[in-house]
């Protein structure tokens, strides 16, 4: 089994939903990455999603714009992500990682050459926000034949044909953007997520995490009564940006929002 | 042609209409492809919106009325159709073809842009939407936005880099007078690509009661099929206007690339007369050895960028390259998928042309024909003139004016180290 699989099992065999946690790499600085990874697992982080800096993010709101630009000030691009990834797995062979980003880095790599480089990293999948399904064929071919999980995302403005669709290409999990926006935008509509994810499970796949405009242990805690788990970025990001110039208190506030968020879940399932 | 003759682009009717032949006017494919270039890369949220304007939109090329409030307002208010001039000073300076210069700077705003901009509002009010947004560079598609919206009584917000702003100072004043809402982009390179994707976090935000107006022919399927529909109105015209005036084809095409929407829209109608050359001009900045330039097609490897797969400036890790020319218009990473394929397949021929000899070029225009030209149009300009010198004096070459150039004068003011305060 893979191991967002083995995650997912044996998060239902605690009885617990997955805490999704979301930083760019590189930010604020590339010695920072690996640890802070580390921070976040021990808090109860279940999964990684690791954001490849990129010039234009165009889906992001103004925090994570500007974690990608810090990081990018260090240089840190696809491959010294990937490295990253590598080297976290010194130590962890059990939290799965993605690559969260744009199409383009992995374009300009090739999708042969860029399947190959993360399988052997440890890296366990992608979401990428600009590849819809309908452009993502070629890509998923070159992933799965080295294992890696190719997730898409759903939207509120997703219809249920197009549902089902995505379901059939989606691997590992599926990430629903509960909110109309940019990353960081809005307020979560608890009741309107309730109603779209109770209605894609009946035909869902994988399982299926809930992401934006959740901020704190209670925003978290109303999402993982309701879906597979819960995904947190923004909140993350805006810690790092805080702490920016005190590494040591950056660790600390990311690991208590992350300890926050899994006591308030595990407080709810 | 056999299934797709209901369905292929109001332009394609009309070409054929106007007893043209149509096998290159079959692009894109029914998810945007062109070829290799072309798609839809753009988030989840975006991508009913997208299929609800295509759509509509496959819906309304057909529809008489559409088509018919189109055309009455590209007469009406844009005044058209923009006259196709003959340049004769300039032509007799050069000593070689005909210059025949295609008027849209005579256009009501004073570019191309406003062609597209009538289509696009048009189809805002058929698919109910009544706010309207958009990108702009050199500030020209902003106005032209900004003034469809006022003339359909449309709420409009304009997304324009914060140093475009800077240079391009009238135009930004001219869309606050015509009751848009000009927000300032100061991410990334503060220029046309940071306005671009700043107008689509608002579009994913308010996909509900927005309608995007892009600019040019790039972005995802359908906008650059449908901007160049809407912009290929420039060659039908052209096309007869020149079989009118000397009963034969024009032996080239010249037009400046941006995004590519003037280029696209001149050669459109002409892709199927194999004899006519076309030659889309980048922007070379301070030279294309400097790499401080805009010109992808030039130079530029194939990359994915704000919605669609074409060339891009970029380095070899996949990172969008800072873009330089003198005119705003032009100052732009990326370029429309068609013209990518158009490369490719060695249909059409770009060549890049820079800050240097654009100015020149504009100078020449003023001075020669009493034409003030837009900086974007001066380098199509520059380029047709030294390529006349090369042919003979029966020979045509029609370049696309695509815009004036008062928006202009603060920037040259300031190369001629004149004060306007
Ligand atoms: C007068 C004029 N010409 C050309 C352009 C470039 O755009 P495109 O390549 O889409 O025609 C602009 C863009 O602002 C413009 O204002």
């Amino acid at each position: 089994m893979s191991r967002i699989a083995d995650c997912f099992q044996r998060l239902a065999d605690n009885r617990q939903k997955a805490l999704v946690v979301y930083v760019v790499a590189g930010d604020p600085t590339p010695a920072i990455t690996v640890p802070l990874m580390h921070d976040m697992v021990a808090s109860g982080a279940s999964i990684i999603e690791l954001g490849v800096p990129f010039t234009d993010p165009e889906a992001e709101g103004p925090v994570i714009q500007l974690a990608h630009e810090r990081a990018m000030r260090h240089r840190v691009i696809l491959r010294n992500t990937i490295a990253m990834v590598a080297s976290f797995r010194e130590q962890d062979t059990v939290t799965p990682v993605v690559l969260m980003g744009y199409i383009n880095p992995i374009e300009a790599m090739g999708y042969e050459a860029f399947a190959a480089l993360a399988a052997s990293a440890g890296v366990d999948g992608t979401i990428l926000v600009n590849v819809p399904p309908e452009e993502g064929r070629v890509l998923d071919q070159a992933m799965i034949s080295q294992g890696l999980d190719p997730i898409y995302l759903l939207a509120p403005t997703t219809p249920e044909a197009r549902a089902r669709m995505i379901f059939e290409r989606t691997r590992g999990f599926t990430y629903y953007v509960s909110v109309k926006g940019t990353t960081g935008a809005g307020n979560l509509d608890i009741d309107e997520v309730t109603r779209r994810v109770a209605a894609f499970k009946a035909y869902a796949t994988t399982p299926i995490v809930v992401g934006f405009g959740i901020k704190d242990g209670e925003s978290a805690a109303q999402i993982a009564r309701v879906s597979d788990g819960a995904v947190v970025g923004t909140a993350l990001v805006s810690l790092i940006a805080a702490n920016e110039q005190d590494p040591v208190r950056l660790r600390e506030a990311v690991s208590e929002l992350v300890a926050d968020m899994r006591a308030a879940m595990d407080a709810v399932s | 042609m056999t299934s797709t003759v209901e369905d292929d682009g109001q332009a394609a009717s009309e070409v054929r209409a106007a007893g043209i032949n149509e096998a290159l006017t079959v692009m894109p494919d029914e998810k945007g492809h062109f070829g290799p270039y072309g798609g839809q890369f753009v988030s989840e949220i975006l991508m009913t919106a997208l299929a609800e304007l295509d759509q509509a939109y496959r819906h309304l090329k057909n529809d008489k009325n559409f088509l018919a409030e189109f055309h009455h307002d590209l007469e009406h208010y844009v005044g058209r159709p923009s006259p196709l001039y003959f340049a004769e000073r300039l032509t007799k300076q050069m000593g070689g073809a005909r210059i025949m210069l295609k008027r849209e700077d005579l256009n009501h705003t004073g570019a191309h842009k406003i062609n597209n901009c009538i289509g696009q509002a048009l189809l805002a009010k058929y698919m109910g939407k009544p706010r309207v947004i958009a990108e702009t560079g050199a500030g020209q598609h902003g106005v032209a936005s900004a003034t469809v919206a006022a003339r359909f009584g449309l709420k409009c917000r304009v997304y324009m880099g914060s140093d475009d702003i800077a240079r391009q100072s009238p135009n930004v004043y001219r869309m606050k007078l015509l009751g848009a809402e000009v927000v300032p982009v100061t991410s990334g390179s503060r220029t046309l690509k940071d306005a671009l994707s700043e107008a689509m976090r608002d579009w994913v935000t308010n996909v509900d009661d927005t309608y995007y107006i892009i600019g040019t022919v790039a972005g995802p399927h359908p906008y650059p099929m449908l901007v160049r529909d809407f912009q290929s109105v420039i060659g039908i015209e052209a096309r007869a206007q020149c079989l009118k005036q000397f009963g034969t084809m024009p032996d080239a095409i010249v037009a400046c690339v941006g995004g590519g929407s003037n280029a696209m829209g001149i050669f459109y109608p002409f892709l199927e007369d194999r004899d006519v050359r076309l030659i889309g001009v980048e922007p070379a900045g301070h030279g294309l050895e400097t790499g401080q330039h805009a010109a992808p097609l030039s130079t530029g490897k194939i990359g994915i960028l704000q919605g669609n797969r074409t060339y891009l400036m970029q380095d070899s890790d996949g990172q969008v390259l800072d873009t330089y020319s003198i005119s705003a218009g032009l100052d732009y990473p990326g370029v429309g998928p068609e013209h990518a394929w158009l490369k490719d397949i060695k249909r059409a021929e770009y060549v890049a042309v820079d800050d240097k000899q654009a100015l020149h070029a504009f100078r020449q225009l003023n001075r020669l024909e009493g034409i003030l030209p837009a900086l974007e149009s001066a380098h199509g300009l520059a380029y047709a003139m030294d390529l006349a010198a090369t042919m003979s004096k029966d020979e045509i070459i029609i370049v696309n004016l695509s815009g004036r150039g008062d928006k202009d004068i603060p920037t040259m003011a300031k190369i001629d180290g004149i004060s306007l305060d």
